[in-house]
């Protein structure tokens, strides 16, 4: 009795390691290959030695990157576009989301409908016009002691932040969530004397930390997989996200080990931050039944 | 809470803050794009390719720097890949530069959608290689530094291994050659497939590289006449027996239906025998191979060997305020010594003789001479047509249905009623 409870651990062990392996094995080999020159990731695609760091190992690759493609300018510019899409994000759709959920508004239903219709709207057919909308923006620029007015926004990085602040998605998640903290705790806060804000502040977000951790999450990774747009609004090399450098690798000889060491330094983030955030995440998607 | 709430505000504001200062710093070089004062923007795809980057750049400091430059050049680099899609939304907000590079085969098209001006240079093009400057209505849009050529790529140790002659410019394979040699080099068992044709390509590769095996055939991607309907040359018999014969290389094993992500460095791990490819491989599997590598041409399929002419060239843009000092630019640029610089960097067919001859691997008797003498003898301008880029979408799906197993003539029946729809729609794409 106690064998076959042993066997089957070890047999459910088995299965969990070959689920995580199938998982893992795209990530090794890109890091594996990024430790390699080109002749050997071809050389080894055929046997298990793709998988492991052995052979001809350098770190040419990562020197490489640098060399081809300023990386240190497009990772400084994602964490950049990405923190703040996040942080705004945040703010601005809880707000929303408190409203329609909290506040006594005529026709907030409609609105909230209408929200929750942009979202089988894809993105790639607004694009085009909103290249065109932006481009029609003003800008405001400080020369000296003087506010100078432009037009357009292209090539910029509020380009790349403002259209993707406000979320259906996020709104909706934070709208459920808000839903579900009892409306009772307003009231008692009201008694006491506290305004809208802060009821928001100091008594609905602070409980609606699994929403924030989702939703922060779920803005990062578009955020930072940012590819179709930026290609569009921004011309500038210094202006550059991530993910338009790795293009920059794919030219009529293709360099797959800078490929794979520019693919594993711009994906290291994205685990870290996984990583960290796992618990509420996994948690969020537990009681709110999102997927990410 | 209140505090972390606090700090999380803070925190968006600082961010927001470094974002804007960040974004300060970035708008100023931005502005540069702008036409303003005595500056004008050139937009090239060479981002991430370092020497023709260089090169390109070299040539734009030596003008910028000469007394007689009419503007300041500014380069501004994108990657090869998405720089298409970076034209077409900059057109579409009227944020085009004064200069541009562009595929050849696109010329036709942006000189109809008004992206481009005929250009008026001092230079002369009448000796540059044909391929090298795009016409389109009787007019020139656009002229380039270089050239690239197909050829296949070969061991002459398995050649001669397996009793097959090394095919030349005067004397290519024929069709049935080629049968021979593929049936003997697999039989060699060296490989599991002998011949790589680039199956895995996608994009461009597809028309490039396998719309000249169809002409050869006696086929064509549309109706050169007036561009109008692709009947008859995509979709007729010649057409047909094309598709069957292309598949036919896979069904007799001679070729993957999907070749490897990167057909040289199969070719170079010595995991096929033939591989189809362009110039730009050359230097490559020399470097690797040294005297063992044979450059020979494409195959003769009955009408010659032929294969595709017009790599990346450079254009004016119809909005430019200051196209004067574009043209003269563009002129100063053909300059022999700069066309030979940027074709070095390249390891590509230089547009002129006398850029040639400054380089010895292209001067008579050089080692990559054999690529100018494939442009100049079997190139074949893709179809000079506005049309070209949906053609182009077309075959390519059309190439990849056939290698998948669909029945050739409903294929190429259903490419031809999508093209002749899309002229049609276009209204023929007249000017």
């Amino acid at each position: 009795m106690k064998n076959a409870f042993r066997l089957n651990s070890i047999g459910a062990a088995a299965v969990r390691i070959l689920f995580a392996a199938v998982a893992a094995f795209p990530i090794v080999f890109m890091l594996v290959s990024s430790l390699k020159p080109d002749q050997q990731i071809f050389g080894d695609m055929s046997s298990v030695a793709a998988f492991l760091p052995i052979g001809n190992i350098s770190l040419d690759n990562y020197t490489a990157v640098f060399d081809r493609v300023p990386a240190a300018r497009f990772l400084i510019n994602s964490v950049g576009v990405s923190a703040v899409t996040v942080v705004l994000g945040i703010f601005v759709n809880s707000l929303c989301a408190f409203a329609l959920s909290r506040m006594q508004v005529r026709g907030k239903k409609v609105v909230f409908t209408a929200i929750l219709a942009t979202l089988i709207v894809p993105f790639q057919t607004l694009a085009l016009p909103l290249v065109w909308w932006v481009n029609q923006l003003p800008y405001f620029e400080l020369n000296g002691f003087s506010l100078e007015i432009s037009k357009g926004w292209l090539d910029t990085y509020q380009v790349q932040i403002i259209p993707f602040i406000a979320n259906a998605f996020s709104i909706y998640l934070y709208h459920q969530y808000f839903e579900s903290i009892p409306k009772e705790l307003d009231e008692a806060a009201r008694i006491d004397g506290a305004g809208w804000f802060k009821i928001y502040r100091q008594v609905v977000m602070p409980l609606a930390g699994p929403a924030t951790a989702t939703v922060a999450i779920l803005t990062f990774l578009p955020a930072w997989n940012s590819y179709l747009w930026p290609l569009m609004v921004v011309q500038s090399e210094e202006l550059r996200p991530v993910m338009i450098g790795i293009q920059y690798f794919f030219q009529l000889n293709v360099s797959w080990g800078e490929v794979m060491a520019y693919a594993s330094l711009i994906t290291v983030p994205v685990v870290v931050l996984f990583i960290a955030f796992q618990r509420s995440f996994i948690n969020s998607i537990a009681s709110s039944g999102v997927k990410g | 809470m209140n505090k972390r709430f606090t700090r999380i505000l803070a925190t968006s504001i600082a961010a927001a803050a470094l974002m804007g200062s960040l974004a300060a710093c970035g708008k100023g070089s931005a502005s540069a794009t702008s036409e303003g004062g005595n500056e004008i923007t050139m937009w090239t795809h060479n981002a991430g390719n370092p020497d023709e980057l260089a090169a390109i750049k070299a040539i734009v400091d030596k003008y910028n720097k000469s007394g007689d430059a009419k503007a300041q050049v500014k380069v501004q680099a994108f990657p090869q890949d998405s720089y298409n899609d970076s034209v077409v939304s900059a057109a579409a907000a009227g944020k085009l530069p004064c200069i541009v590079d562009i595929d050849g085969p696109n010329v036709p098209n942006w000189a109809w959608a008004k992206y481009l001006t005929p250009l008026k240079l001092s230079a002369d093009l009448s000796k540059n290689l044909p391929s090298t400057v795009a016409k389109w209505e009787g007019e020139t849009y656009a002229v380039g530094y270089y050239d690239v050529a197909l050829a296949m790529l070969a061991r002459t140790s398995d050649l001669k291994a397996a009793g097959v002659r090394v095919a030349t410019v005067e004397k290519p394979w024929t069709k049935e050659e080629f049968q021979d040699a593929l049936t003997k080099l697999k039989a060699l068992g060296k490989w599991q497939y002998p011949l790589d044709m680039g199956t895995a390509g996608t994009g461009e590769w597809l028309p490039y590289a396998y719309s000249p095996l169809l002409q050869s055939f006696g086929g064509d991607l549309v109706n050169r006449d007036g561009f109008q309907s692709a009947d008859g040359a995509l979709n007729g018999d010649k057409a047909v027996e094309w598709a069957g014969w292309f598949r036919g290389l896979a069904d007799q094993g001679f070729m993957a239906k999907k070749s490897g992500k990167d057909s040289t460095q199969d070719f170079l791990n010595n995991k096929s025998g033939i591989v189809y490819t362009g110039s730009w491989a050359a230097d490559k599997a020399r470097k690797a191979l040294g005297k063992d590598l044979a450059v020979m041409p494409s195959v003769d399929l009955g009408n010659g060997p032929k294969i595709g002419g017009a790599s990346w060239q450079w254009g004016v843009t119809s909005g430019c305020k200051n196209s004067e000092a574009a043209m003269d630019y563009l002129s100063y640029s053909l300059k022999p010594e700069n066309i030979a610089a940027v074709a070095k960097a390249t390891g590509t067919i230089p547009a002129t003789d006398e850029a040639a001859a400054l380089l010895p691997a292209f001067a008579e008797g050089g080692e990559n001479r054999v690529f100018m003498e494939l442009s100049r003898q079997q190139a074949v301008m893709r179809p000079e047509t506005p049309a070209y880029p949906f053609i182009a979408t077309e075959y390519g799906k059309a190439v990849q249905d056939i290698l998948a197993g669909a029945d050739a003539k409903t294929v190429l029946d259903k490419a031809v009623k999508a093209i002749d729809a899309n002229i049609k729609s276009n209204g023929g794409y007249k000017n």
